[in-house]
């Protein structure tokens, strides 16, 4: 079915409990104390396309791209990968070949005990996806050439890298069992821009070539505008903003979506000051009611500090565009 | 006034394949007060030359020849293990890696507290107190309440807003800052950068700044050194380095920055790889992917000229 998006997400929900005895006492109040890192959002992903998602630190992320593989399970609601429920489809090792992930530290995930060639190989061996050792080498030699490293760099062990060279590492064990459906934590956030070019002209060569599907997590924007199709916006646990790349990032609906933009470094060094988003970040643990954006946001009124938004559909010439918000809801936010 | 001065440094390897040399010659300086912002190739060198200064390269990695000054003392020396309790005070260090700096078994203001109170003469109760404050000032939501927390509780921005904390907390006069904001957004890198600059300005903190985000070059350094194959390609003040560079992969490194403002089918990228360091060719180190090689690049290695308002490694400057 080729109208089946490849990732879709139903009203998941994923909560930490984060009780902890000193937590306790300081806030003298009972019980368990959940902080709920994603909250009922919903997403899909057609095939070879890109999701990105963007948001402050902490808004949920790299939980959500932990839920994509699978690495984390949902409190509440559902993920179904190529129309199944992801915990099955990560049963059947052919469909759990067809998903990898390039995590954010690319330290803690490699075994510093292999050698790189190992490294870059595992998922071959664990899928069986060539048998004889010197398809293996061959591959592996391929795979770390495209990422600019050398096939004699599988001789050494991580730690004899740089934190971009190991970076590449990860990506090139990512790529080696050939998935479908990758989902990329701040893939290039270690390397300097020449290379990081590379990779994602390589990302996009791939994707053009094989229709990879992504799921692309970066705090660095013109690397977001550059690889999205579609774009979240989250903020706290919820996406805020979900639209056409472009939509999202000629016509920013969403008060937090605006600031988010405006707080860009200028590399034209106008020596105009940045803005960044002003006011306290709020605590995930005990969010603020209504909408959560509320004590930051220029538009903010008393609804907004008792309803939660739910999200409006809206019209754009790249395609529509889901907003929570109450003032664009009411008309209001035009400025 | 100088605070740092780095000169010749040089860093080998000896390895089963033969020594490599990681670093060749590298001289810079930073003054009180000023960020030296330093960019270039993955594997360049930049972390292992933050290393060399604060004395913890790995074996078997060692400094083969120059020497590292702070204040005029030298502290490359090999009786760096007297040296080490002033440069744990004068030198204060955010690695690239946020894992490694942060005990993942310890929550992390009791790790904060410990760095502190070995700085400074403080009771358990006002340690504490400072801790919730820099966590504060480095964004982190909740602070009084997340304190008592552990690495892993922690995203990935959160953990290295923590690492930042841990290192300004002992409040030193040189800072050597690798990546410090990589994993943060725009918002609290805003936030960072800021606090960043009141420090230089009111301490005179000296600091070099590793980043590969030009726009964090561009709005904290006050000069930048582009670094390639173990070698400073060019130095210079931030806005000639930027907006006018002058060696040849500087403007490759430029060229390859996505814009925001508008959308293209392919980022330009340098073609090629970096060297190996165990095959670095004679010459010009850029000169395999240098548009504008010719003979004389293949066969000398060019030292650094001026080139207009800033010094390039490369033969097209020699007057
Ligand atoms: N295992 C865990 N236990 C408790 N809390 C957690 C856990 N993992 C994440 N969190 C919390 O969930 C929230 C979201 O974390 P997440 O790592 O998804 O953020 P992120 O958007 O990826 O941030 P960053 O941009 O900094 O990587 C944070 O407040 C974090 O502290
Ligand atoms: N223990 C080691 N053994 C052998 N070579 C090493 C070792 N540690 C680092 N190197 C090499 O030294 C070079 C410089 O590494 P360094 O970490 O300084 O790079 P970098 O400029 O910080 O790069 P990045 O931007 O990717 O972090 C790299 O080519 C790396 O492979
Ligand atoms: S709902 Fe209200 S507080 Fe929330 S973003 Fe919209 S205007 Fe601001
Ligand atoms: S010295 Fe030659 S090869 Fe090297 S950067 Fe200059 S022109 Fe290019
Ligand atoms: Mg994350
Ligand atoms: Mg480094």
């Amino acid at each position: 079915m080729p109208d089946t998006p490849v990732l879709q997400a139903i009203g998941v929900t994923r909560s930490f409990d984060v009780s902890k005895p000193w937590l306790q006492r300081t806030l003298t109040r009972k019980g368990r104390l959940l902080l709920r890192a994603v909250d009922d959002i919903n997403f899909s992903i057609a095939r070879g396309s890109t999701l990105s998602l963007v948001g402050e630190s902490g808004c949920g992320k790299s939980t959500v791209a932990r839920l994509a593989v699978g690495l984390y399970a949902p409190s509440a609601g559902q993920i179904l990968f190529e129309g199944k429920a992801l915990s099955a489809a990560r049963a059947q090792p052919a469909l759990r070949r067809r998903m990898n992930m390039i995590f954010q530290d690319p330290y803690a995930s490699l075994n510093p005990r292999w050698r790189v060639r190992d490294i870059v190989a595992e998922p071959i061996r664990a899928f069986a996806l060539l048998s004889s050792r010197s398809a293996i080498v061959e591959r592996v030699g391929a795979l770390l050439t495209q990422v600019g490293l050398s096939p004699a760099d599988g001789e050494k062990f991580p730690h004899e890298f740089s934190g971009g060279q190991r970076q590449r590492i990860s990506i090139a064990r990512a790529l080696s069992s050939e998935p479908a459906f990758l989902v990329c934590d701040e893939p290039t956030s270690a390397l300097d821009v020449s290379v990081q070019a590379q990779i994602l002209n390589l990302m996009r060569d791939l994707q053009m070539r094989l229709g990879l599907t992504y799921l692309f997590i970066s705090h660095n924007l013109a690397v977001v505008r550059h690889m999205s199709d579609r774009l979240g916006v989250m903020y706290l646990g919820r996406i805020v903003e979900l639209g056409p790349g472009e939509a999202v990032f000629r016509t920013p609906r969403h008060p937090y979506t605006r600031l988010l933009l405006e707080a860009i470094p200028d590399l034209a060094m106008t020596g105009k000051p940045r803005t960044p988003v002003g006011g306290e970040v709020p605590s995930p643990i005990d969010p603020p009611p209504g909408c959560s954006f509320h004590p930051r946001c220029p538009l903010a009124n008393a609804r907004c500090r008792i309803e939660r938004p739910a999200h409006t559909l809206l019209a754009d010439p790249q395609g529509e565009v889901l907003v929570a918000c109450h003032a664009v809801e009411e008309g209001r936010h035009a400025a | 006034m100088t605070l740092l001065e780095v000169d010749g440094l040089t860093v080998e390897f000896p390895t089963r394949r033969g020594l490599l040399r990681a670093l060749d010659q590298v001289s810079f300086s930073i003054g009180a007060g000023e960020v030296l912002g330093v960019v270039g190739e993955s594997g360049a060198g930049k972390s292992l030359t933050g290393a060399a200064i604060i004395g913890l390269l790995e074996p078997p990695g060692r400094i083969a020849g120059g020497q590292i000054r702070l204040d005029g003392r030298r502290i490359d020396t090999p009786t760096r293990e007297q040296l080490r309790p002033i440069r744990g005070r004068q030198i204060g260090a955010i690695f690239q890696d946020p894992l490694t700096t942060l005990n993942p078994l310890y929550s992390i203001g009791r790790q904060l507290v410990e760095t502190i109170q070995t700085h400074l003469q403080l009771s358990d109760r006002d340690a504490r107190a400072r801790a919730v404050r820099w966590l504060e000032e480095v964004g982190i939501p909740a602070a009084r309440q997340r304190i008592g927390a552990y690495p892993h509780e922690f995203s990935g921005g959160m953990r290295q807003r923590v690492v930042i904390a841990l290192a300004l907390c002992a409040e030193p006069r040189l800072l050597i800052a690798d990546e410090p904001t990589t994993a943060l957004d725009v918002s609290v890198q805003a936030q960072i950068i800021a606090l960043l600059k009141r420090l230089t300005r009111d301490h005179g903190t000296a600091v070099m700044l590793v980043t590969h985000d030009m726009g964090v070059i561009a709005e904290a350094a006050d000069r930048v050194a582009v670094m390639y194959a173990g070698r400073i390609a060019e130095i210079g003040p931030v806005r000639a380095v930027v907006q006018q560079p002058a060696h040849p992969y500087t403007q490759g490194l430029m060229d390859s920055i996505p814009s925001l403002q508008h959308r293209v089918g392919r980022l330009r990228q340098i073609d090629g790889a970096m060297p190996r360091l165990t095959a670095i060719p004679a010459g010009c180190a850029f000169s395999p992917r240098c548009p504008k090689v010719f003979h004389r690049c293949r066969v000398e290695r060019p030292d650094l000229f001026d080139a207009g308002d800033t010094r390039a490694a490369c033969w097209l400057y020699d007057a």
